[in-house]
């Protein structure tokens, strides 16, 4: 933990030590730092969402060169953009030393609701501001039985994620809803450049948002601040309760977003929730290097972890390997990234 | 009840007016009374030393002061008006500063970002990170101490170095009361020496310190008044110059009543 408080005997220089570490500081100072950087397993921990994706893509493309064709490309970008958005969302729960179990839930939970406004004839945005409001209320209920009834955020969530696909399932009587609008083609198949697609433009804008909220703001110092010292938080006067419920309900929001988003891709509502998501978007934080007792975070880690998941995914499909064996892939990768966590810095 | 007329020196009147005061304050946990008809006042440009056996309830008390916890009976004075904080926030506007037992550090964040900790600098509502840097670095360096980077994380940082943030922070915004929970408690002899420096440096600055310690002999070299409590009771004030060690642990044991 505190290397340099229980590293040095009594403290008999520490204070006086004119040159002290600094952040990027690796083990092997003194040597080259590139060849100390990269034989720095701590190194490698940091960065291994972004490592781990480009190892992904040689090997798919050296196996099956069609792997990096633009329609693959395209495919894999906006099957990606839901999921992107969902880290996200558990990134910021997660930054407080939270987790969000219900995200998946509580996504489904959106879409149903699109879907029972879309059958009711409502316009399209009155469906987008309900999918989104339905799944904001979900994640500041979540948020407010956390911080505030104080009941764990396990405990809570888990609540929710039963909670939430039930509420789906009654509002749809388990029905899924053929979507026709041509809007959500074009969100999905159309875009502003040459394999992007409006989705994961949508996508992208909430990343960079996301990270602009974590670092340039007090909010996202705060966020750190509650995951990493809660005491420290309080004592200094933040109100570690009001920034538990303000990460849940950005959590609920996303979840929202991410609705629409599956909806434009499918072309329907499906009322089950893909339990995938919520293990998918653990996963992708895990891989982005965020801690999951809070404090350490960052946006780009989670971003690429998600990407990473979604070639894995879809290299696997391209190679032709069984169904079957994806979950038991991402789980693999998944314990390896926890693993090599150990070794950060 | 505390020694105001038993006294002869008068050593419980304070030489300056005094900028903090508890008076009768009590607060119960459960069954446990931490604090029962607590008085104690903090002179204005002094140090102020507040000693106890452990589990005297030194830091349930300073914990009123500092807003986090809200006495049951009694009342606290800034300048002679009653206050009342019902969050820290409030008893930092109000100038009171606190350097917790347990370092309230951040350790994941930058020394920069802690020492801005609920303070942050904003242009535009975006953080003026550019700004906070070098405001951090001149608060570290004004107060004369070999911090690390300011850029650093406190992570990295030996006990001594973060005490010194932690304390930098309290002495920053224009504080006007700095509050040290046995800032010495857990450092080796050169880094409670440095520290002793830098309360010194506070209170030639003009802050008023209240100083819980352990260190009989630190207490004696540093301050001018030492309030004593014992289960829950403030037992005995002295003038620093007119008692001596012995007496502060026999008040604090109890072989003298007080
Ligand atoms: N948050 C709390 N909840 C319950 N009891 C507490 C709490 N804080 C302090 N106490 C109790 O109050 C008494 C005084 O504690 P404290 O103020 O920490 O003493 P000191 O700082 O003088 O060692 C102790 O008996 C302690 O166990
Ligand atoms: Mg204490």
């Amino acid at each position: 933990m505190s290397t340099a408080a229980t590293g040095t005997p009594a403290g008999t220089t520490a204070l006086s030590k004119g040159s002290t570490p600094e952040p990027g500081d690796a083990p092997g100072r003194g040597r080259n730092p590139v060849v100390a950087r990269l034989t720095d397993v701590g190194f490698w921990a940091d960065w291994a969402a972004l490592v781990g994706l480009v190892a992904l893509v040689v090997v798919f493309t050296v196996l099956d060169p069609s792997f990096l064709s633009s329609g693959n490309v395209t495919g894999m970008l906006s099957a990606s953009a839901a999921l992107v958005i969902l880290a996200v969302a558990q990134t910021f729960v997660v930054a407080t030393a939270g987790i969000d179990l219900s995200i998946a839930s509580v996504t489904t939970l959106g879409i149903v609701v699109l879907g029972q406004l879309y059958v009711a004839d409502q316009p399209l945005w009155v469906c987008f501001v309900g999918a989104v409001l339905a799944s904001l209320l979900a994640g500041l209920v979540n948020g407010l039985l956390v911080a505030k009834a104080k009941i764990t955020d396990f405990v809570v969530t888990l609540g929710m994620l039963s909670a939430a696909s039930g509420l789906a399932l009654v509002l749809s009587d388990g029905q899924p809803v053929t979507v026709t609008e041509g809007f959500f083609f074009d969100i999905s198949l159309d875009g502003p450049v040459e394999m992007v697609s409006w989705i994961v433009v949508i996508a992208v804008v909430v990343a960079v948002l996301a990270h602009v909220v974590l670092y340039h703001t007090r909010f996202g110092t705060h966020v750190l601040a509650t995951g990493g010292s809660p005491e420290a938080a309080t004592a200094t006067g933040i109100s570690t309760a009001r920034v538990k419920v303000a990460v849940y309900a950005i959590a609920g929001l996303l979840a929202g977003i991410a609705a629409i988003i599956i909806v434009a891709r499918l072309g329907s509502t499906p009322p089950a929730a893909n339990t995938s998501y919520l293990l998918n978007s653990v996963a992708a934080v895990v891989l982005g290097g965020v801690s999951l007792f809070g404090g350490r975070a960052s946006i780009l880690g989670p971003v690429f972890g998600a990407l990473l998941l979604t070639v894995l995914l879809n290299g696997l499909t391209t190679l032709g390997v069984s169904q079957y064996y994806q979950p038991l892939s991402v789980g693999v990768v998944v314990v390896a990234a926890a693993f090599l966590m150990r070794f950060q810095k | 009840m505390t020694s105001l007329e038993k006294d002869p020196a008068g050593g419980t009147t304070t030489a300056t007016r005094p900028i903090l005061e508890a008076r009768n304050v009590s607060l119960s946990f459960g069954s446990v009374r931490a604090l029962r008809d607590v008085d104690v006042t903090v002179a204005a440009g002094e140090i102020t030393a507040l000693v106890g056996d452990n589990g005297a309830g030194k830091s349930t008390l300073v914990r009123c002061f500092s807003g986090v916890h809200k006495p049951q009976a009694g009342e606290i004075l800034l300048d002679g008006e009653p206050v009342s904080f019902s969050t820290p926030e409030a008893a930092r506007a109000a100038g009171i500063e606190t350097v917790h037992q347990n370092l309230a550090l951040v350790e994941d964040l930058t020394v920069w970002q802690n020492l801005f900790l609920n303070r942050e600098l904003t242009r535009f509502g975006m953080l003026d990170r550019k700004r906070m840097r070098t405001e951090a670095q001149k608060m570290v360096a004004e107060l004369a101490v070999n911090v690390p980077e300011v850029t650093a994380r406190v992570r990295r940082l030996s006990g001594g170095q973060r005490q010194a943030v932690s304390i930098c922070r309290a002495a920053g915004f224009s504080s006007r009361l700095v509050i040290m929970d046995e800032p010495t408690a857990a450092l080796g002899v050169q880094e409670t020496a440095r520290v002793e420096q830098l309360i010194l440096k506070l209170r030639d600055e003009g802050h008023a310190v209240l100083l819980i310690s352990h260190n009989f002999d630190q207490v004696m070299r540093l301050s001018q008044q030492v309030w004593v409590m014992r289960a829950g009771r403030c037992v005995a004030g002295r003038r620093t110059d007119a008692t001596t060690g012995q007496e502060i642990v026999g008040l604090i044991t109890g072989a003298i009543p007080g």
